[in-house]
């Protein structure tokens, strides 16, 4: 890749901006509180723009671009019903627990309802997930890095081996957002998550522009592409009928309810910035200003990988080919050889080569297998010139990093309120945990690192590590569900629930397996009684079953457990606590009116993309 | 918490729209854009990265003022924006 200096400015005054925020914010961070919940006292905006920008890392943004890619405007479904739904639901329902408690995490919250197992169980596990989900990030971005070739002609220039630059790669991104959150904690995240939200629009906003000119607009997109590839809802009465091989009531059940009110209404990386805002009015506003731009994201992320492919290739630039090609020697070869890689690219995605022999790698059926993951970097480079190229990366960059940040500032608020200041060293002073703030995120940036490194060493270690994760999260919504809105559930039943249901997901993933995949690490370890037509089905009834488990059982054990005093309960529940009071606002600025919006809109939408 | 984000913000909009803007202006009629459709891309959304920028900047700039102005009368109650929803 050819990078000019113009292109290193821009990347570098990034760098320096977001440093230079945590040395700013460095003399506000006095007590703990401070550092692990911003003060609580951020403005409903800020946290809101960051409520989705935590969640927008790299996977996120390459990985919604591949799907575009290979699935077409179906992907929205992950924004539209699979976030819009559950942002709406956390903002007017459930924040008024989070903040009003007073509890300043989701463990932490767990103990006051339930009790302290239920706290440890989730707190330990959470921990866990976190450091590893940065550490995958961090793999994630340098591999990009070097695939890119970003840094090659700085390194050549001094000498130094290529090889270096994976390690390089890391230990940069290590140092930027151990600096920034060190200095700065939560508000530094928050603030750098905003900052990288903008970017992203900035840096994508031109691309899907000059991309749609260039194959002439929407109606231009349409004709070049598959039906399929431009209808959301195409084909969803039958698993068999469209590309995401899942029917509605998988889709709707699996990915609408269980595993998006999972993510968002539970997972600590995102409630912690509207727990982070300044009052409990702003806090319940909060993921719903978030649910504004996370309806429109699929235009910025999702459209690129549609206009990869529908984009031809007679004038290539400089577009990358799938991995490192070792063999480039490739024979001169007859026409359907495998040796020549750039005849079954499509559009802007290559196919995927296998790095030893050269030649393209195809499945099971002899098709060649598509390298989807780079359609988003691909647009960059075929439709950036220098200057803005620069502001591209950047943004690609930001979005790797303000995931790994999120996570970091995740991890060190559970780590110590939940873990260290609970079970180790309890009673001890502000600053103590202050300074155990500060010292857990230099552990958590090392243990991600470690993760990163056994990454490439291991193979299947980052799907491995996304499955257990998906068993653990998969139960946890029926638990807070319950939890917040019927009283007689109490903790004994809550914790059985809770691991029953992980339980429950293992079981399934045990016994099922997709169509076209070999039992292991798809699913059918135990034996195969159950096939889906693809892996996306069989991990929405993953979650369908760890929840309706979960669920069942926490019901039946609530009913055989002594329930708590109603009087303990009240702030934790839905029919103990005063409702808040939304007559003073403005009518505009009230939840629920924001929240009919925000559903209209997203009717629309799905009307316009039927 | 006392450091208004939109003015570093902001700040970093107009420098680097600055720079794409610049660039944009040295290179009109470059090569370099046929792969942007034609259009000389770092030149509009340089300058519309600046608009934005500025505008960020001097949103910071103005309430950051409004704060030093009026003393906040012993209550950190934010619920005092009435109606405008963006808070500050």
């Amino acid at each position: 890749m050819d990078l000019t200096i113009i292109d290193w400015l821009i990347m570098l005054l990034y760098f320096a901006f977001v440093l230079g925020i945590g040395f700013a914010l460095k003399r506000f961070m006095k007590t703990s509180k401070d550092f692990f919940q911003a003060g609580r006292s951020l403005p409903a905006w800020i946290c809101g723009l960051a409520f989705i920008s935590a969640n927008l890392g790299a996977q996120e943004v390459i990985g919604m671009g591949a799907s575009g890619a290979k699935y077409g405007i179906a992907t929205s479904h992950f924004y539209w019903i699979g976030a819009i739904p559950a942002m709406i639901f956390v903002g007017v329902f459930m924040m008024p627990f989070y903040y009003g408690s007073k509890a300043r995490s989701v463990p932490e919250f767990l103990r006051l309802r339930f009790d302290e197992k239920t706290r440890a169980y989730n707190a330990c596990s959470f921990a866990v997930m976190t450091v590893f989900s940065s550490g995958i990030s961090m793999y994630a971005m340098a591999r990009l890095i070097q695939t890119l070739h970003v840094f090659d002609s700085l390194f050549l220039k001094f000498n130094l081996p290529l090889g270096w630059i994976f390690h390089f790669a890391i230990i940069i991104s290590a140092i930027i957002v151990l600096g920034y959150i060190f200095l700065g904690g939560l508000t530094s995240a928050i603030y750098n998550e905003v900052l990288q939200f903008f970017l992203i629009v900035a840096g994508f906003l031109p691309l899907v522009w000059v991309g749609l000119k260039n194959v002439g607009g929407w109606s231009g997109l349409k004709a070049a592409l598959p039906v399929a590839y431009t209808h959301s809802w195409r084909g969803m009465t039958n698993a068999h009928n469209n590309p995401l091989g899942v029917e509605w009531f998988g889709l709707s059940m699996g990915l609408a309810f269980v595993l998006s009110f999972g993510y968002w209404c539970t997972d600590f990386l995102v409630i912690q910035t509207a727990m982070a805002s300044d009052s409990e009015e702003s806090a319940r506003r909060v993921p719903l200003i978030a649910a504004v731009p996370k309806m429109f994201f699929p235009f910025l992320v999702i459209l690129p990988g549609l206009i990869a492919i529908a984009t031809t290739t007679t004038t290539q630039h400089a577009m990358l080919q799938s991995a490192p090609t070792l063999n480039t020697t490739a024979a001169p070869a007859a026409a359907n050889d495998l040796s020549d890689p750039t005849k079954f690219s499509k559009g802007l995605i290559p196919a995927k080569v296998n790095p030893v022999t050269g030649k393209v790698m195809t499945d099971e059926r002899g098709h060649p297998l598509l390298d989807y993951d780079l359609a988003i970097p691909n647009m960059l480079l075929h439709y950036f010139p220098t200057g803005i190229l620069g502001l591209g990366l950047t943004a690609l960059l930001a979005s790797f990093m303000s995931g790994m940040a999120g996570n970091v500032t995740a991890f060190n608020t559970v780590w110590t309120y939940d873990l260290y200041q609970s079970y180790i060293h309890k009673n001890a002073s502000d600053s103590h945990y202050l300074k155990m703030g500060r010292w857990a995120t230099v552990g958590g940036i090392l243990l991600s690192m470690a993760t990163a490194y056994a990454a490439t060493s291991f193979n299947n270690i980052m799907d491995t590590l996304q499955l257990v994760f998906s068993f653990v999260n998969a139960p946890l919504f029926a638990t807070f569900l319950l939890g917040m809105f019927w009283k007689r559930t109490t903790g004994h039943a809550a914790f059985t629930g809770l691991v029953s249901g992980t339980v429950a997901a293992v079981v399934h993933h045990g016994l099922t397996l997709p169509a076209d995949a070999h039992p292991g690490i798809h699913g059918g370890w135990i034996t195969v009684v159950h096939s889906y037509p693809s892996e996306m089905a069989q991990n929405f009834w993953t979650a369908i079953w760890a929840f309706s488990v979960n669920f069942i059982l926490t019901v039946i054990i609530s009913l055989m457990t002594k329930p708590r005093e109603e009087s303990e309960l009240v702030g934790l529940v839905y029919s103990l606590t005063p409702k808040p009071v939304e007559h003073h606002m403005a009518w505009y600025a009230r939840p629920k009116v924001i929240a009919v919006g925000l559903i209209a809109m997203l009717i629309a939408l799905n009307l316009i993309f039927r | 918490m006392n450091l208004d984000l939109r003015i570093p913000m902001g700040l970093m909009f107009l420098i680097v729209g600055a720079i794409m803007t610049i660039l944009g202006l040295f290179t009109r009629g470059s090569v370099i854009y046929e792969r942007s459709a034609g259009m000389n891309i770092n030149l509009i959304w340089g300058v519309v990265m600046l608009a934005f920028g500025l505008i960020m900047f001097l949103l910071g700039r103005t309430s950051d003022k409004r704060v030093a102005a009026e003393p906040v009368e012993g209550t950190n109650r934010p619920l005092g924006g009435r109606g405008h929803g963006m808070g500050h």
